[in-house]
């Protein structure tokens, strides 16, 4: 399999006031072409400021401060601004959560679409609509042609999240990031998105990032997961592993505390205690002072990532071996 | 077993029509005044037995937090009688409604914006103790509000911070806690853990089925996450645009459910290690409130729409399982 992109080490920082924040910590993951990956953490895991670095779009206090993203044999990450913006929105683009949001209220959808193809291609108007009417088509816009002279509050929201998809279509990109895609929208909505993404990366050969905290989801249209839990990753797996067979005891608790994996008891499994303050680090593994399997290792060193037999990594020092020294 | 909570042929509407000069309008020369009115919420009968968790679901805009909030009585209803153990509470003033403030409480959905910021956690829990106690010693009432915030799994020594010190967990705790205060017997939830992590939500959920089982407490429970709904609940009543289209247990609901809209519905979720595409579509999107269809809500959507269902609002039909569904096809047999 031919890798598609690649990132190493990357360490994204906030330098605030009251402290530096790590927001991303030595993470380390690679796609290759046509794979779906998906990110799964709470709020405040760091998930949406990796899918932003890969893209260069973190904004000031915060700067990738070491690693590399490699895209196309080149590190990206070192790129300047008039470089990356030939990659940007290109070769990789990005859906973000609230179409409303993302969507130009007072431009036409037409011309926002227009915008996207003459920045990126060298194509005449006419050929320009022609490739937008063309990708409407493909995420089921109906009569796409009268749909191009409307604007974003014409829509509903199922419909304007099917234009940011076609949006980032126009140039048929390598890879798409999807950073909670379907998190504003209705269960049904929300399924019929999913289903278009799926078919989509499928038949355009496309690379997707999908960064959710819904696991239930993730485990439908990706084929790997990554468990990032505060600026790290805590488990990297094909996605069956890690439903079926989770490892490190935070994946674990994630999927027990699910209403469906409850049984028959009433009571819900729930992981003690909440996420560390990014400002305020345990020394040692950062899900220690929830852990219920933590030995006195955890408390001073942090795990790293140790595949182990069935193909999972997994950073717990009571899961890899590691701690058999 | 009598009801705790009657609701009966509930309408709510809200005009959002503005000022005179914007409701008039020209259509073929002549001026003409029109009233715009949101359909909130349609003919729902309903009835909540004690120490049960009744859940609403359905999709945003649904009607689900209006219904909550009209049965708290934040809106009059426009039609029908809302009783509480058999008092109509509907229609009363806000001074004679008081008694029955203390017996149902709510919990809202985004902890960040129910708690005043500028009060900290002991005034937020004292004040309703106090307004509805005016009796109690100080002592007394800072007894009461340890012993609640103990329960609720917030320690009383925090009782001086303010609200922003705390995490969305935490502060939905607190806003339980201020529900549980005034002892009440029937609390209202409307999506209370909608603005919460997966790992915070399991816990919120035990704090609030621990809180039942220990204070006898009955639910209306509204969410739109249909696992967690599927968890907690006793029954289920199932929205679409103002009305209710199915009501029965939870495990009824979810192991077979009837009417389409809900089949489609349950249809959509995601499961863990399923596969995604094998979902009911249907075409089309909610229609607006405004103008509402003749006929039963769901027939512009619905796969088994005949004639009848596009002239004629569905009667509520008991089936012999005691689900409630108001469907044409399933009173007719075609479904």
């Amino acid at each position: 399999m031919e890798t598609l992109i690649d990132i190493k080490n990357l360490r994204v920082d906030f330098a605030l006031r009251s402290g530096t924040v790590r927001a991303v910590r030595d993470v380390s993951l690679s796609i290759n072409k046509g794979e779906r990956l998906g990110i799964v953490g709470e709020s405040g895991a760091g998930k949406s400021v990796l899918g932003f670095s890969i893209i260069n779009l973190i904004s000031k206090p915060g700067k990738i401060t070491d690693g590399e993203i490699i895209f196309k044999g080149h590190d990206i990450s070192k790129y300047s601004y008039d470089q990356m913006r030939k990659i940007r929105g290109n070769r990789i683009s990005m859906i973000f959560q609230d179409p409303m949001m993302t969507l130009n209220p007072v431009l036409t959808i037409g011309t926002q679409m227009m915008e996207t193809v003459l920045a990126h291609m060298d194509v005449s108007k006419k050929e320009a609509e022609k490739i937008c009417l063309e990708k409407l088509t493909k995420v089921y816009i109906p009569s796409p042609e009268k749909r191009l002279s409307q604007y974003p509050h014409e829509f509903s929201g199922g419909m304007r999240q099917r234009i940011v998809i076609a949006i980032s279509l126009l140039t048929s990109p390598n890879l798409i990031i999807a950073d909670e895609p379907t998190t504003a929208l209705d269960v049904t909505i929300q399924a019929e998105i999913m289903d278009l993404l799926l078919e989509l990366c499928k038949t355009e050969n496309m690379g997707l990032i999908l960064i959710t905290h819904d696991l239930a989801v993730v485990s439908e249209v990706t084929q790997r997961i990554a468990v990032l839990y505060a600026g790290k990753v805590v488990e990297l797996g094909l996605s069956e592993q890690i439903i079926n067979n989770p490892q490190h005891p935070y994946t674990q608790g994630l999927i027990q505390a699910l209403p469906q994996m409850a049984g028959g008891k009433k009571r819900l499994n729930q992981i003690p205690g909440m996420m560390p303050s990014l400002l305020d680090m345990p020394k040692g593994c950062p899900f220690e002072p929830r852990c219920t399997i933590c030995i006195e290792r955890c408390k001073q060193e942090i795990p790293i990532l140790k595949e182990l037999e069935s193909g999972t990594q997994v950073a717990c020092f009571m899961r890899n071996g590691a701690n058999k020294r | 077993m009598s009801a705790i909570l009657e609701i009966h042929d509930v309408d709510k509407h809200f005009d959002i029509s503005g000022s005179f000069l914007d409701q008039l309008q020209l259509s073929k020369g002549k001026i003409t005044r029109k009233r715009t009115v949101v359909k909130a919420v349609n003919n729902v009968t309903l009835d909540i037995q004690p120490g049960e968790t009744l859940s609403i679901v359905g999709e945003s805009g649904c009607g689900k937090s209006t219904l909550a909030r009209t049965v708290m009585g934040l809106y009059k209803p426009n039609k029908g009688t809302i009783s509480y153990r058999g008092d109509r509470i509907d229609h009363l003033n806000s001074v004679k409604m008081l008694p029955y403030r203390t017996k149902m409480q709510m919990v809202f959905q985004d902890p960040y914006a129910s708690l005043n910021p500028r009060m900290n956690v002991r005034q937020i829990l004292e004040e309703p103790v106090r307004f509805h106690n005016p009796d109690l010693s100080r002592s007394e009432i800072k007894a009461r509000v340890s012993e609640v915030m103990l329960q609720v799994g917030v320690d009383p020594v925090w009782a001086s911070n303010y609200p922003h010190e705390f995490s969305g967990g935490q502060r939905q705790r607190i806003s339980i806690a201020r529900a549980l205060v005034v002892d009440p017997e029937f609390i209202a939830a409307d999506e209370p853990i909608a603005a919460l992590d997966v790992s915070i939500q399991a816990q919120i959920l035990n704090l609030l089925m621990d809180a039942q089982e220990q204070r006898g407490l009955t639910y209306l429970f509204i969410s739109h996450d249909l696992s967690v709904v599927e968890h907690i609940s006793t029954r289920v009543a199932v929205m679409y645009l103002g009305c209710i289209c199915e009501l029965a247990t939870a495990k009824e609901l979810f192991s077979n459910p009837k009417h389409p809209y809900t089949q489609a519905l349950l249809s959509a979720i995601p499961r863990l290690g399923g596969k995604i595409g094998g979902h009911v579509r249907l075409s089309g999107d909610v229609p607006t409130p405004i103008n509402l269809p003749s006929g039963c809500a769901f027939s512009g959507r619905c796969p088994h729409v005949n004639e009848r269902c596009m002239q004629e609002i569905p009667a509520q039909l008991k089936l012999e399982s005691g689900s409630v569904v108001a469907c044409h096809g399933i009173e007719e047999g075609r479904i």
